[in-house]
């Protein structure tokens, strides 16, 4: 299939973005990586007029620390999770989750802002973004705000993002120390999305866990938190009986709908296992590290 | 091998060699010229209107808002192509009693599958042609879809094709031997339903065609991604009442077929009658939506099996059901029931036992048509037998390969009929059981399977022995009344400069033809192969031949090149010997020189030759006229099939807790009989087997209850992907046959064969000890995890 005729406008900065955004009355784009925005242009599954490209906008590229918090333009390639040295240090997390996206020449051109604009249930990082408690900076024709990750995604594509507006950086508080973190998916081959998939990042004390935010994606349609599995490991050393009760509790956090490969049990059962796994994983980091912390 | 050395035997022959392709970098280059890339003055093109539903009536068509956009051309629909294309009719004559509809290019009054082409738009642009073909439209009355196998044989079914009197198109019934009085006797009976999904090709480029036809000549062009050209052109003049000289089919560099590319396609039909309707050339491109609801799918077969034993091991009998839903219509012009067919015939075919008895039925349903696709049959006759035995040798306490060796056919019964009917020359079970042993050192990887059980590890090893058949004679189609040759044809000859043109039937579509055919004939004349250049598919150029089917290229292509060149070198020997005044006999074309053939002293270039012959002839002696052309056509006259075989080793570790299967290893030994290039036989199987994997644990077109197919995309629909392949490792067995000169048999389906098989038992294998099994394809993680009680 070929797209529909549409017009195209590189925008130089948010303000000529919202100009174009306003001159087309909404029948219109933001072009970002266009790794999901040209496919569904190609399968017809959306024909805006109109395709303003916001990927020039300086305002919305870098990656660094600013008062504090790790700011991740909304224009950082998805590749870039996997070479920036920032990332690796304050937001571990989105760099153990990068490989998983997807496919190299994908990576080098989608954009996290993309990602996560979009929304969709079975992408890594807007269940990454929740893992690590992130803000996201957003700016309209009125101007700037910030919103927590929690509460933005609402629903199937489904954002808390108004019509128009932008989403411009990705704020992360860094990694510390005393930070541990794991992410892990099911997917049947290497790059695909996921049957399901996880990011857990909690603060421990030696063993015990401070607290700690397990998200899961490709389980509903919006990435999601299991916040009753957040409750039962809560101030608890992660042993064997302890991640059990975690597991025990998914299904009242997770709705994983059926589809024709995998049905509901099927993917609740994975997700046990996979929760199982990371949980494991920081159980074994702590203890064999504890000491340090 | 018997018989005196020839120059294939020469210690630098090119024949063995792992000659690289002479077109690799040009592909690589992006210089390939697939019939995309093709733009021919005052092109169209063409998109189509399709249905939406599996089966419905076609109420009404509107089509006056598309037809009214500019840059539109033209809109036809079932009756404005009927008026121009003959029906056609996917039956053969030796499959008695089978049934299928006429089919047309376009739908006529009722649609019997989801993505039907009904009305077709031909547009400036493609884009164009799309944004009109959402403007038609089409009103349906929905008739309950036949999607269920059973449900469609039930009294009382909805039909597809009325007229038929019912939604079977073919059953038969092999029977050989006592299978009840086999089965009575038995130490032990093993029976097992086994389920195979649907799939489909997935080459890398998808189906494309451009008509082109002239009406001041009455002349048809047709660029088409094609396997068979030779066979198109004689459909394309029968069907449209052209004459068959003034069709011209032209197959450009093709990017993979697997027997997808040589049916008859709906929108291939189209396409040349809206050229002829417009005197304007006219190009369809399949996107990827469109192939996976076009070209053929296969497999799709429940077949339920049960073997006998004795308590030694010895099979005694084998008795399947088979029962295979092929779409609305059977393909034509080789019909949907070769599958089935091989199925049954295939069954058991490695092992000596006699007694068999098999039914297969092949069934209508409102889904995409499925038809030969690599390996056709192979897979789930092997899959069938291989399991069976596994189990057998399971349930006796004997292990797989001595199971195996007790059964296979030996060396002493050659030539050997199998019990339905097909006559192996020579194989070479034996041979190829002990080199797979020794290959993937079973000993050391049955301990340590055992060692990391008890870490709660848990891996498999299968294995799965197969005979493929190849190089097929007119017993395969042409006794049927099918217009497919299984002849081919090649023309040699030398340029004024000495250099080699070979122009020959059988294609190249990735596979590496043109290399083991320039090999060939460089080492048929003594030149050096960089001297010759090779053409395929121009039925304007090249002979008329079978092109590519089933496995035949290097077996009748390969052995049709070798007699050519062989004409062609007698030719010039006798040219040069009047030239020198000595007798042909004492003469030899070695590296593109006359030489001495006793002492390999030079005498003369063959440039100078050709020099001579070409400008000078009136320095030859009188009554020397050369012929520096040399043409020879080749069928198969001795056994109608020549038949290889293998056999292949799976190693896989199950996550038993999430039913993820890693595919650790895989190894092949196989016996293609003379080897022309070992590096493209081994790519051949490892593409192969690779397509098996597909087949065993991702590929599947999954349809709703009412005939959608819902994962009709690369998204959805997975193919296997580097990450997931495993090494392959592949040893060679060399039986040559002696109905040819050149010895060669098949090796493009062997990989695919018994790949899948290979890999249920090794699952099997694995989760054995867990009380689980599975017994259907693709293994997926949730179909493993039902297996193994999780979900
Ligand atoms: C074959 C394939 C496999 C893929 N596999 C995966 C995978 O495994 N996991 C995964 O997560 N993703 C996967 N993707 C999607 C990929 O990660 C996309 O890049 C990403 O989802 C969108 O980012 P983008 O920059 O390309 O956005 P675009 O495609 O340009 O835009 C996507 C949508 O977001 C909007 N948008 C973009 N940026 C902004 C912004 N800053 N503010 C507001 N709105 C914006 C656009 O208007 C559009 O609606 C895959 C894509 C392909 C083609």
């Amino acid at each position: 299939m070929k797209a529909r005729a549409f017009e195209y406008a590189k925008a130089t900065s948010l303000q000529d973005a919202f100009d174009a955004f306003a001159r087309a009355s909404g029948d219109c784009c933001y072009l970002a990586g266009g790794q999901s925005l040209i496919p569904s242009l190609s399968l017809r599954l959306q024909a805006p007029s109109l395709l303003i490209d916001i990927s020039g906008i300086g305002d919305m590229r870098g990656v660094g620390i600013v008062d504090g918090m790790l700011r991740i333009g909304a224009l950082t390639r998805h590749a870039e999770m996997l070479t920036s040295p920032e990332i690796a240090r304050h937001a571990p997390l989105l760099r153990l989750a990068a490989p998983h996206v997807a496919h190299p020449a994908i990576r080098n051109k989608g954009t996290i802002g993309g990602t996560i604009a979009l929304a969709d249930p079975a992408a890594e990082f807007p269940a990454v973004v929740l893992a690590l408690d992130a803000e996201l900076e957003i700016a309209g024709p009125g101007g700037r705000r910030r919103t927590k990750a929690d509460g933005f995604f609402k629903g199937l594509y489904e954002t808390g993002l108004e019509p128009g507006e932008i989403l411009t950086a990705i704020l992360v508080r860094p990694f510390d120390k005393r930070d541990r973190c794991a992410f892990d998916e099911l997917a049947r081959r290497r790059g695909d999305y996921a049957i399901v998939g996880a990011g857990v990042q909690g603060r421990f004390h030696a063993e015990q866990v401070e607290a700690l935010r397990i998200a899961f994606l490709s389980v509903g349609p919006a990435p999601v938190r299991a916040r009753n599995a957040e409750s039962a490991v809560r101030g608890r050393t992660l042993s064997p009986a302890v991640i059990a009760d975690a597991q025990a509790t998914l299904h009242l956090d997770l709705d994983p709908a059926e589809d024709a490969q995998t049905s509901r049990a099927t993917r609740l059962h994975l997700a046990r296992v996979l929760l199982g796994r990371l949980l494991g994983k920081l159980a074994r980091e702590a203890r064999n590290e504890g000491g340090r912390a | 091998m018997t018989g005196a050395l020839s120059s294939l035997d020469r210690p630098n022959t090119y024949i063995g060699r792992s000659v690289s392709r002479p077109n690799a970098k040009r592909l690589l280059a992006g210089r390939g010229r697939y019939v995309t890339d093709l733009q021919l003055p005052r092109m169209l093109h063409a998109a189509f209107v399709r249905s939406p539903y599996a089966h419905a009536n076609i109420r009404s068509i509107d089509a006056s808002q598309a037809a009214a956009m500019t840059g539109v051309h033209l809109i036809a629909t079932g009756v404005d192509l009927a008026k121009l294309c003959k029906p056609w009719v996917g039956t053969l004559d030796h499959f008695a009693g089978m049934k299928s509809s006429p089919q047309l290019p376009l739908a006529v009054g009722k649609v019997v599958w989801a993505g039907q082409p009904v009305v077709a738009v031909v547009a400036e642009t493609r884009a164009l042609a799309e944004d009109a073909a959402e403007l038609v439209a089409v009103e349906f009355e929905e008739i309950d879809p036949v999607t269920d196998v059973d449900a469609a044989r039930a009294p009382g079914a909805t039909l597809i094709n009325p007229e038929l009197g019912g939604n079977v198109a073919f059953h038969t019934r092999i029977e050989s031997g006592k299978v009840d009085e086999a089965f009575r006797g038995a130490a032990a009976v093993v029976e097992e339903t086994l389920l195979f999904g649907r799939h489909t090709a997935v080459t890398l480029e998808p189906r494309a065609i451009i008509a082109d036809y002239d009406p001041s000549e009455e002349r048809l062009t047709v660029h088409h991604g094609t396997q068979t050209p030779y066979q198109f052109q004689d459909i394309y003049s029968r069907h449209y009442g052209l004459r068959e000289a003034r069709v011209r089919v032209v197959a450009p560099d093709i990017g993979g077929s697997f027997g997808m590319k040589l049916h008859v396609y709906h929108e291939d039909m189209a396409v040349v009658g809206l050229s002829m309707l417009l005197g304007r050339p006219v190009k369809f491109v399949a996107d990827r939506l469109e192939a996976f609801v076009s070209d053929i799918h296969a497999r799709d077969h429940r077949v339920t099996a049960r073997i006998a034993v004795a308590a030694d091991g010895t099979i005694r009998g084998m008795e399947a059901d088979d029962v295979t839903a092929i779409g609305p219509y059977s393909t034509y012009p080789r019909t949907s029931v070769v599958e089935g067919n091989q199925v049954v015939r295939l069954i058991g075919a490695p092992y000596r036992f006699r007694d068999y008895r098999a039914d297969l039925n092949v069934v209508f349903q409102n889904k995409v048509q499925t038809s030969q696709y690599r390996a056709v049959g192979h897979p789930i006759a092997c899959a069938v037998t291989e399991t069976l035995v596994d189990r057998a040798a399971r349930k006796l306490g004997i292990d797989p390969f001595e199971i195996r060796r007790r059964n296979i056919i030996t060396q002493d019964m050659y030539p050997y009929t199998s019990p339905t009917g097909y006559t192996f020359e020579r194989l070479s079970h034996e041979a190829c059981l002990d080199k797979l042993h020794a290959l993937m050192d079973y000993p050391r990887l049955r301990l340590e399977q055992e060692a990391l059980r008890k870490q709660g590890i848990h891996r498999g090893i299968g294995i799965a022995m197969f005979v493929e058949i190849t190089n097929p004679s007119p017993a395969f189609y042409g006794v049927g009344g099918a217009r497919i040759s299984a002849q081919d044809g090649a023309i040699v000859k030398i340029t004024p400069s000495g250099e080699v043109h070979c122009l020959i039937s059988v294609g190249e579509h990735g596979q590496g033809t043109e290399t083991i055919v320039g090999q060939i004939v460089a080492d048929g004349l003594g030149v050096d192969h960089g001297a010759v250049r090779v053409f395929t598919g121009d039925t304007d150029v090249t002979p008329h031949g079978g092109a590519n089917w089933a496995c035949r290229g290097a077996g009748i292509g390969g052995e049709t090149a070798l007699q050519a060149s062989r004409t062609l070198k007698r030719n010039i020997l006798s040219v040069a010997a009047a030239i020198l005044q000595a007798r042909p006999d004492d003469l030899d074309l070695r590296n593109g020189e006359i030489v001495d053939a006793a002492t390999g002293s030079a005498r003369l270039s063959l440039g100078e030759i050709a020099r001579i012959a070409y400008f000078r002839s009136d320095t030859l002696p009188g009554g020397v006229s050369p012929q520096l052309t040399a043409s020879h056509h080749y069928t198969p006259k001795g056994f109608p099939f020549a038949f290889t075989n293998g056999v292949q080793a799976c190693h896989v570790e199950v996550d038993v807790e999430t039913g993820f299967i890693k595919i650790l290893k895989v190894w092949v030994v196989e016996d293609c009989g003379r080897i022309i290039n070992p590096m493209l036989v081994e790519e051949q199987v490892r593409g192969g087997v690779v397509q098996g994997l597909g087949a065993a644990f991702f590929e599947e077109c999954l349809y709703s209850e009412n005939g959608q197919l819902q994962n009709g995309s690369l998204a959805d629909y997975l193919v296997p992907m580097a990450c997931e392949m495993p090494d392959i490792e592949i040893a060679h067995v060399e039986t040559p046959t002696q109905d040819t000169e050149l010895g060669a048999k098949g090796c493009g389906e062997a990989g695919t064969a018994a790949a899948s098989a290979a890999a249920i038992n090794a699952v099997n294998d694995a989760i054995s000890p867990l009380g689980a099994s599975i017994s259907q394809i693709p293994m997926t993680p949730q179909r493993l995890l039902r297996a193994l009680g999780h979900a």
